[in-house]
């Protein structure tokens, strides 16, 4: 695949599921560099000008394409931000999948910070996924500052998956959108910390119109003495719905701290956070071993059905 | 065949509220069905945990098939054969019906399998199996596939604590088609129900009664049930009178 050599190309599988170059427009960044790029007749990629990064336009009314933008790193001691801007015509719907992964081998930190927002266009229609992996048994750290801005004009929806499994040291992750009327929004975060690592994870979503509605849910597994913060705000200024929920298992000395914050500015916006930590219950690892599986196999399944 | 020896259990004083087993002798042989009947509080699940090693027995024995498993945890004893249907199913957030089953059966199983142990079940398979085991699911639905999933273990002994427990009408009589499926099965592997069901205790081979802890009777079905019939240890279905003085099935 293009300029990869093996280790690239096992971070692309792991964020972006790509086994070989995608269909449709696509940028692969590989250490600063771009190590392809492909626009199409309905999405055009280009990079910016005086800041890092890529402007991805998609043409309005444009159905079922995909535009594929993973980030690798392997070199050691690279500190990068990145701008990337997503301008979604109306009507259009289109998948979206980012993600970033670092093998660090060596003794200085790796960083990856990526700015990205979205402009979703009336009535269109998006999915973005984005996925976060670290690998290398490198003194140095991996570290991904990801920032989220989306701005969705009426009647457009968004859902974004947001992936970090294993690998990455360090996350202070900062997603804000503001919906306006009839604009859905739907958030599914999946983390799990190990180690000493640390994820702050802090959400601002405005419902600025009528009937607009967002739906955030974070599931987290915090292991070893990791620490996790998930800071969810909703802000509901017009008649819509809102909720968010931090559903999370901690195990070993992990630590977790959920900060909900409801601001409600009319009577009829309805907002509801709900939030549970707590170990993995004992019945479920019973109930598991009774099938056979050994208490570690039991908390395995268990966590990889809750990160599903 | 199980058996257990002088099985007694007790709860240290500081330790949360339990029943106790005093002395329990009992033998469930190969190929044959036992019920476990008797009052609510009797024991009768705590002897069901002890059997699956949830539990520890604080003197006695336990051996299956002549090897004294007393010691073993819940992992070995799974594996050496015993299947356990919980009387209170366990819901698992992002878990479907079908890793749980594929679980239970430890071999990769086609969808075809997977469906066939819900359809035994009275669980129309299309729509249950990529349904996550979690609180959406109904306490019958759940009971059912918790039932399944010892199905698909396809152990020598099989413990399966109140399974009417929870389950409407209609599922019951489905569940009553279950077991006599399996007690027409049975050849070489046993199988252990905790039940008050005159109906469940109507397809048993032996019958055994547990009252505080201890056991008060045992013996062929014919000769222990028609002294049970109408009492709390064999009742009709639905005509159980719960502690509020509702018919439960």
């Amino acid at each position: 695949m293009l300029k990869l050599d093996e280790i690239q190309k096992r971070l692309l599988r792991e964020v972006a599921d790509l086994h070989q170059v995608p269909e449709g427009a696509y940028n692969i960044r590989s250490n600063s560099q771009s190590a392809g790029r492909q626009s199409t007749a309905n999405i055009e990629i280009t990079s910016k000008e005086g800041v890092s990064g890529l402007e991805v336009r998609i043409r309005p009314g444009t159905k079922n394409e995909s535009v594929h933008i993973p980030v690798v790193m392997t070199q050691s001691g690279l500190k990068e931000l990145v701008y990337n801007d997503f301008y979604i015509g109306e009507n259009a719907d289109v998948v979206i999948v980012a993600g970033c992964g670092i093998d660090n081998c060596g003794p200085k930190d790796s960083e990856h910070d990526g700015i990205h927002r979205f402009f979703v266009g009336r009535g269109a229609h998006i999915k973005y996924v984005e996925k976060h992996y670290g690998s290398g048994d490198g003194s140095g750290k991996r570290i991904l500052n990801p920032g989220t801005e989306v701005y969705q004009e009426p009647d457009s929806y968004a859902e974004m998956e947001m992936v970090q499994i294993k690998g990455v040291d360090d996350t202070d992750r900062s997603t804000k959108a503001v919906l306006q009327a009839g604009a859905r929004l739907v958030i599914r975060e999946r983390l799990m910390t190990h180690g000493e690592q640390r994820a702050l994870s802090t959400y601002d979503i405005v419902l600025d119109g009528e009937g607009a509605s967002a739906d955030v849910v974070s599931r987290s597994v915090a292991r070893d003495s990791s620490f996790q913060r998930f800071e969810a705000k909703i802000t509901g200024n017009a008649p819509g719905h809102g909720h968010t929920e931090c559903d999370s298992i901690i195990m070993d000395q992990g630590r977790i701290l959920a900060v909900p914050a409801l601001e409600a500015n009319n009577t009829d916006a309805e907002l509801v956070h709900e939030a549970a930590i707590g170990k993995i219950a004992g019945d479920q690892i019973i109930k598991l071993m009774t099938l056979g599986l050994t208490e570690k196999e039991a908390e395995e399944q268990i966590i990889n059905g809750f990160l599903k | 065949m199980l058996e257990l020896r002088h099985i007694s259990f007790e709860v240290r004083d500081d330790g949360p509220e339990k029943e106790i087993i005093h002395d329990v002798s009992l033998t469930v042989p190969d190929s044959r069905l036992v019920v476990i009947t008797g009052p609510n509080g009797g024991g009768k699940s705590t002897l069901a945990r002890l059997i699956a090693g949830i539990e520890k027995p604080t003197e006695g024995q336990i051996l299956l098939n002549g090897e004294d498993i007393t010691g073993w945890g819940i992992t070995e004893r799974a594996r050496a054969g015993i299947g356990f249907a919980f009387q209170q199913p366990v819901r698992f957030k992002g878990i479907t019906v079908q890793d749980l089953i594929r679980l239970a059966a430890g071999r990769a199983l086609s969808l075809a399998d997977a469906c066939d142990y819900l359809s035994r079940v009275g669980l129309c398979a299309r729509d249950y199996i990529e349904r996550e085991v979690n609180a959406s699911l109904s306490g019958g639905e759940l009971k059912r596939i918790e039932i399944a999933t010892v199905l698909a273990r396809g152990t020598a002994l099989s413990v399966f604590d109140e399974p009417e427990a929870g389950i409407d009408l209609w599922s019951f009589q489905n569940l009553i088609e279950v077991f006599e499926s399996l007690r027409r099965d049975i050849s070489g592997s046993s199988i252990l129900i905790i039940s008050h069901q005159e109906r469940i205790l109507n397809i048993a081979d032996e019958v055994v009664v547990l009252k505080d802890g201890r056991l008060t009777a045992q013996g062929l079905r014919e000769e222990i049930l028609p002294g049970l019939v109408g009492t709390a240890s064999a009742v009709p279905e639905c005509r159980k009178v719960s502690e509020k003085g509702d018919a439960v099935c």
